[in-house]
């Protein structure tokens, strides 16, 4: 079948195309280039006057993995607000902070978004990341695989392992967890937290290991370029959350000595101590070191206000904050000698200062980073805010008028630690494919996805131009996924199921040996048994994988 | 004949995946690390091959059209047992989303007095790696831990452990119950100290050691039987732990609101926290209860006690318990699924009646419809829980027996009723 999507405005950075009318044609399932001679068209879309782009890839989202199952478990009233019902084409399921598998992939199509990446893949957790995201329809996924709080990985490091093990031990667990990137949280800090350490800064040493974060950050920077990984060590930095992090914030990008590196949430690190209370917005400094270095991504993690709950592998920080939760109950784990997590329900209150500061931190972030490809809009679903706040987040980016609204309406306090209102940039639409298409797909390192051009997948959303940004993008007139019509007018009319995605990269398969052992010894799994085989995602006829290149040198 | 090795369970809740096993054509056995939970689990003989019709031998196409049938004018339709699975959780599911039915795991009355306690106030837990590498001080409270998994002591206690020089150390402490055997002696002979007390003065015990961990004055010289000094040495051994563990087992506190103890014991496990590491440990995941509850949690956001019966998930931890349903009159038909136990039979009713289950099972009345399934870790491949809830297990396929799985008779029933609905 041969599909012609007729006169849409195109906005595709992939190809550079900004803003021009252009037709796009698919067939089975991908873009192609206008056939040449005869051809007949079998179904055309008419997008006079319609925004085209790439369907959206939000490149951080707590969509999969114990943490958000035990989020789900530990809020029932929160879902009772946000019932769903099953329709003919849809199942039912819960909406809100901690949405059901089944709404997620449903809601997240419905706003023009195509795929989904897990960032914190435990690896003895990552059957169920997996089996979750399996249930997840439509949306395209992946996971990143974490490390650096593994007492494996530390143990290497004590015993002065070379850089080789370490990249072989890397692309081993990316292989064993299906995984697309690596992300490390609190690096070395979840471990710490074992042996009852309540902080660890940069340079502050586990007490048993005398590892620190910056060397666990060296050497995974370093594994993940090695082994030819695209995306780049995915990192959640020391000291979420504490007034002052700015400082570590500035000093992990200072030390990681020019070797790509993403930093995620950025929002929740980005913190002074200046102000009468002790709390103040570095973003500023934190948007010059980005510019500057190069080597450098970041995403937002975003805080919209409302009630949320915030999950995360962090069980150090997620414990020091415990007594925020609301409401008042909580739960960490600690996890196989491998990880953590930590769950605390959150409201976010604009007419709290700190809260309200955070609003601000996180806008001066995206408005102050020049450059659209090395800066990802994220919530952090859901710990900044759920992923249906996304239109809401676009508005306040793209409508300086809108932005200053809802500024001086915020805690007074807050609104004078802001330089906010002062910021002229509004982002362009081009600006935002970039941030939610393009850049996405090229910073995780998909082919073929986040691009217009022909040999990319027909990922496809079309919206109605409207000057308010937020009704614009919470309802797209079209979402096509592998070209398929899935999403009219806001709504699902059809359900498929999408790949996931994954590279494995190469090791020396006598690492196994020494794995082994400490497998039998320490752990309680058989190291065959842990392996995550691709028949568990392809086996129920739903899932499949799509391994991505690697970037080796030739 | 083959044998098979590093075979994981389902059965024993605490993941074992060391298993030999040898298959005969049908037949299993456990060669090697089997213990008195797993061995008759994985053993038990295939009986019922073909399904049956008001206890007429059908092929399968008939019975799960007559299942469809006696489900496709239902109002209030039962799933219960709910012992199976991922892929089998999933395909009750969407057949309950197609039916409006309540989805009630057999074990949810147990597991209900951890859930209530961790949507009340929640919990620091932790999980089997953690104790065999960290634990020096475990703390029983109303459990006979090996009476619950046998090799409990062997695999995750007596071991070299990462970090205790010599895990014969670890200080194992029975509170309420004591122990059925000696697993809890270390292999250097040092023995549990147990403190017993009657289960249902637990409530009243583990308050007063909560309240001396926080060091409050206590007045009483004893609690139920045991001394208030007992209870400070418990609560010292706590508090100078590195990294204590606390573990019950939610099906042992057998009194009316055993929440309260689970929430006492994880708000105690949260105040040691102040200073030093101490987690909570819940046991259960045996037969597929923790599964049911993770599969449900995704699908629906609740655990495993919900209804569709208005079109959407409704949670109620109490009122749509089955055995209520059916014997209030609410319920209008029953579907019975476990997988894993032959001896878990339905409960009585004169409602129609849906069996599918283990093969083997026997009935004192003949239900509507039995379909006799395979056993996931036997019959063929899936994923299961382990009890601590974030590590699920590969399940091996060790013979072909032809039985179908859970997943493909629930997912038969669903398309039918799905194709009718259409039409």
């Amino acid at each position: 079948m041969l599909i012609r999507l007729t006169g849409g405005k195109v906005y595709d950075p992939a190809s550079g195309v900004d803003g021009k009318q252009q037709d796009i044609y698919i067939q089975n399932g991908k873009i192609i280039d206008k056939p040449i001679g005869d051809f007949q068209i079998d179904k055309e879309y008419d997008l006079k006057g319609k925004v085209v782009m790439s369907g959206a890839i939000d490149m951080h989202t707590h969509i999969g993995g114990g943490k958000g199952n035990i989020a789900r478990t530990l809020l029932p009233e929160d879902h009772r607000n946000d019932p769903v019902a099953s329709t003919h084409i849809c199942r039912s399921g819960c909406g809100h902070a901690a949405p059901s598998t089944f709404i997620t992939g449903y809601r997240y199509a419905e706003m023009g978004y195509t795929a989904g990446f897990e960032p914190a893949v435990l690896p003895i957790n990552a059957r169920q990341a997996h089996m979750e995201m399996g249930d997840i329809p439509i949306l395209d996924k992946g996971g990143y695989v974490l490390m650096g709080s593994d007492d494996y990985l530390l143990r290497m490091l004590t015993a002065k392992k070379d850089q080789k093990a370490i990249n072989d031990y890397v692309a081993w667990t990316m292989q064993a967890a299906k995984a697309i990137g690596v992300k490390v949280v609190n690096p070395g800090g979840i471990n710490a937290f074992k042996f009852n350490q309540r902080k660890l800064d940069l340079d502050e040493q586990n007490s048993h290991y005398g590892v620190t974060p910056r060397d666990i950050l060296q050497v995974l920077a370093t594994a993940v370029k090695q082994i030819g990984v695209s995306h780049p060590l995915h990192v959640h930095g020391c000291n979420l959350g504490v007034p002052g992090n700015m400082q570590t914030t500035l000093d992990t990008i200072q030390g990681i000595g020019g070797l790509p590196m993403h930093l995620t949430h950025i929002q929740f690190h980005s913190y002074g101590t200046e102000g009468d209370f002790k709390f103040s917005s570095g973003a500023a400094q934190i948007a010059e070191a980005v510019n500057k270095n190069k080597n450098i991504t970041i995403d937002v993690g975003q805080i919209l206000f409302g009630q949320t709950v915030t999950a995360s592998g962090d069980n150090m920080r997620q414990h020091a904050n415990h007594k925020h939760a609301s409401p008042a109950k909580w739960v960490t784990m600690d996890i196989e000698c491998d990880a953590g997590c930590g769950v605390v329900p959150f409201k976010y209150k604009d007419q709290n200062f700190v809260n309200a500061l955070q609003w601000a931190i996180g806008l001066e972030t995206f408005l102050l980073v020049d450059d659209p490809w090395r800066i990802f809009l994220t919530t952090d679903h859901p710990n900044g805010a759920p992923f249906t706040s996304y239109p809401h987040l676009i508005r306040l980016l793209m409508d300086r008028t809108f932005r200053n609204d809802v500024l001086s309406t915020i805690h007074p306090e807050a609104q004078k630690m802001t330089t906010l209102a002062s910021i002229e940039r509004e982002y362009t639409l081009q600006e935002i494919a970039i941030m939610t298409r393009a850049g996405a797909a090229k910073l995780i390192g998909l082919q073929n996805r986040g691009g217009l051009s022909a040999e990319n997948w027909a990922d496809i959303t079309v919206y109605t131009d409207d000057v308010d940004r937020q009704k614009m993008f919470e309802k797209p007139d079209y979402v096509f996924k592998d070209g398929e019509l899935v999403v009219v007018d806001g709504k699902v009319v059809h359900t498929k199921w999408g790949t996931t995605h994954v590279v494995k990269p190469d090791f020396d398969k006598s690492i196994e040996k020494d794995l082994r052992t400490y497998f039998d010894k320490y752990l309680t799994m058989k190291l065959d048994n842990f392996k995550i085989s691709d028949d568990e995602i392809t086996e129920d006829g739903r899932g499949s994988i799509t391994v991505h290149d690697l970037n080796v040198a030739a | 004949m083959s044998e098979i090795t590093e075979v994981p369970s389902p059965f024993c809740g605490i993941g074992t995946d060391d298993l030999t096993i040898k298959v005969d054509g049908l037949k299993i056995s456990v060669i090697e690390n089997g213990c008195a939970v797993n061995t008759p689990a994985f053993e038990q003989e295939i009986t019922d091959t073909k399904p049956r019709i008001n206890g007429k031998e059908v092929e399968l196409s008939e019975a799960v059209s007559h299942a469809a049938s006696l489900l496709k004018n239902t109002n209030f339709p039962v799933i219960g047992g709910c012992a199976t699975d991922v892929n089998g959780m999933r395909g009750l599911l969407a057949l309950a989303d197609r039916t409006g039915a309540v989805v009630d795991n057999a074990n949810f009355n147990n597991a209900r007095k951890n859930i209530l306690a961790l949507q009340d106030v929640g919990w620091m837990n932790t999980t089997l790696a953690e104790i065999k590498n960290r634990c020096d001080v475990l703390l029983i409270v109303g459990a006979d831990l090996e009476g619950f998994a046998p090799r409990f002591f062997e695999k995750y206690l007596w071991n070299e452990a990462m970090f205790l020089k010599n895990t014969s150390d670890r200080d194992i402490i029975y509170l309420g119950t004591k122990p059925s055997g000696n697993a809890s002696t270390s292999p250097s002979g040092k023995t549990a100290q147990v403190f017993e007390c009657a289960t249902e003065n637990l409530p009243e015990v583990v308050t007063v050691l909560r309240a001396l961990v926080k060091g409050q004055p206590i007045q009483a010289e004893n609690v139920a039987g045991i001394s208030i000094t007992d209870l400070q040495v418990i609560a010292e051994k706590l508090k100078a732990a590195k990294y204590g563990v606390v573990t019950w087992a939610a099906g042992a506190l057998a009194y009316s609101h055993a929440e309260l103890t689970v929430q006492t014991i994880s708000e105690m496990v949260k105040d040691l926290n102040q200073t030093t590491r101490c987690s909570g440990f819940p046991l259960g995941g045996k037969e597929g209860d923790q599964t049911a509850n993770q599969v449900c949690g995704w699908t629906t956001g609740y655990a495993a006690r919900v209804s569709f019966a208005k079109g959407y998930p409704e949670y109620d931890p109490f009122l749509f318990e089955t055995n209520a349903l059916l014997d209030n009159g609410e319920a209008d038909a029953l579907v019975w699924v476990n997988a894993f136990n032959a001896k878990a039979n339905p409960p009585k009713t004169s409602l129609p009646t849906i069996v599918v289950a283990r093969s083997g099972m026997t009935f004192e009345k003949e239900p509507d419809v039995f379909i006799p399934i395979g056993t996931p870790a036997i019959d063929h491949v899936g994923h299961a829980y382990r009890l601590d809830n974030v590590v699920a297990i590969r399940l091996k396929k060790l013979r072909d027996s032809g039985l179908p799985s859970t997943a493909e008779v629930l997912n038969a029933i669903e398309k039918v009723l799905r194709e009718e609905s259409v039409c």
